[in-house]
């Protein structure tokens, strides 16, 4: 009974989602504010990815939504966790040596990864979202192959705070200098497809990739280190 | 050459159906959880097909990488197996 | 246009799951593939066949501050840009939502949705 009516109610849904897409031709020519974006972007930016200036310039109070809530779910996370009564008897086994051995040689260079891609944003795919969760996925090596770790919860939230304010700082600093909040004429726009260019762009991302790698990292923390050790 | 592509997006995509159905089917929450991360690892495929590069790198390290421990830290935490 | 039923079906088969299953963790994976269904989805809006990726790093093809390619062959940014922070928040929601999950079986050590009836009449 249960799965005849979720068959119906998915055919109606489906049959809705048809109808609506059907109206849109895939892959025509897009129309409006994205012809916008794509003409006008790089002369306006100076950065060679389109889609790091959409999201970082003309789509930056957005992002800095986003992160609000992905730092609200960390937070919300900690809280039911921490505070829970939970029985705490499970073991973390010791991991093989091939593992520790690996992860001694890969960490330091996927940190340095992950730093390359936020800090080259503008130049080449990627960005702060990429970066972070890359940093993200070298502190969930360490977790998998060293049993007692932990990271100083302490640093992490202050790198997270120090990035949020110099993220909401470099936008204030659009309102002051510029007419609009996250204006992109506070530095000078530099020379297309150099390292240091497009404005504020790199600075906002930068800030943006240790933000997101730092909460992502609590997070992993939080889910793990609940479990009792040895 | 772009033939091929084709078809191996055709297979890809094939591919990514019968693992969700694979990941709605079973009764092991671990298989499931494992399926589930595939799935996140071929869309990351599909996405380099569509042009989309950034899209890609994020769906590989969040989708496969730390979606999939975090569902296995909560399987093993809830000593899960469906009944 | 494979990509839109591949998409369709797998937000289908997501739904389905997220209704029938009586696991709670089922239910959580169902809802984690209807989101890669819906960034695919959206992603396959702004595709156009035989374009480029919305990077222009290219020296022949910016010069003198104006764009020399033909802009009908870039693939539209605007959803990459859309589903890049959705997936982004994706993830931390499924954590929430997990973590709940945890809190739950604290209580009745349990993760089947039929032994939560406080709230049933």
């Amino acid at each position: 009974m249960r799965k005849i009516v979720a068959i119906v109610f998915l055919a109606i849904i489906g049959f809705y989602i048809i109808s609506i897409f059907s109206a849109f031709q895939f892959g025509d020519k897009y129309k409006g504010v994205s012809e916008h974006y794509v003409k006008e972007g790089i002369i306006e930016n100076r950065g060679a990815n389109l889609v790091t200036s959409i999201v970082v310039n003309y789509r930056g109070f957005d992002t800095l939504g986003e992160v609000t809530v992905l730092f609200l779910a960390a937070t919300g996370l900690s809280f039911l966790l921490f505070s829970c009564k939970c029985e705490r008897e499970f073991k973390r086994i010791k991991s093989s040596l091939v593992l520790r051995t690996a992860t001694d040689t890969l960490f330091p260079m996927i940190l340095l990864f992950g730093a390359y891609i936020f800090i080259h944003g503008h130049l080449t795919p990627g960005g702060g979202f990429q970066g972070g969760s890359v940093i993200a996925s070298g502190v969930m090596l360490l977790f998998l192959s060293f049993r007692s770790f932990h990271p100083n919860h302490k640093t992490l939230s202050t790198i997270e705070v120090l990035a949020g304010i110099s993220f909401a700082g470099i936008g204030l600093l659009g309102l002051v200098y510029a007419k609009s909040f996250l204006a992109n004429s506070v530095l000078p726009l530099g020379q297309w497809n150099r390292l240091i260019s497009a404005g504020v762009i790199p600075l906002i991302y930068i800030a943006v990739g240790l933000k997101v790698g730092a909460e992502l990292s609590g997070l992993i923390s939080d889910m793990i280190s609940t479990t009792k050790e040895d | 050459m772009v033939i091929i592509l084709e078809y191996f997006m055709i297979f890809l995509i094939v591919l990514m159906i019968a693992l969700a159905l694979f990941a709605i089917k079973t009764k092991d929450l671990l298989s499931a959880v494992i399926a589930s991360g595939f799935i996140s690892l071929v869309a990351s495929i599909v996405y380099l097909y569509l042009q989309a590069p950034d899209v890609a790198m994020t769906e590989a390290a969040i989708g496969a990488g730390i979606t999939t421990l975090i569902f296995v830290v909560a399987v093993r935490k809830t000593k899960g197996r469906e009944k | 246009m494979i990509f839109f039923g591949a998409s369709l079906l797998l937000i289908l088969i997501g739904l389905y799951g997220a209704l029938v299953k009586r696991n709670l963790i089922k239910i959580i994976i169902g809802l984690s593939i209807m989101d890669t269904g819906i960034n695919m989805l959206i992603i396959s809006l702004g595709f156009v066949k035989g374009g480029t990726a919305p990077i222009i790093s290219l020296k022949s093809l910016f010069q003198k501050n104006s764009l020399l390619v033909d802009v009908s062959k870039i693939v539209d940014p605007l959803p990459q840009a859309l589903v890049l922070t959705a997936i982004v928040i994706g993830v931390a929601v499924t954590a929430m939502a997990l973590s709940v999950v945890i809190r739950m079986y604290s209580v009745k050590k349990s993760i089947e949705i039929d032994d939560f009836k406080e709230l049933k009449w």
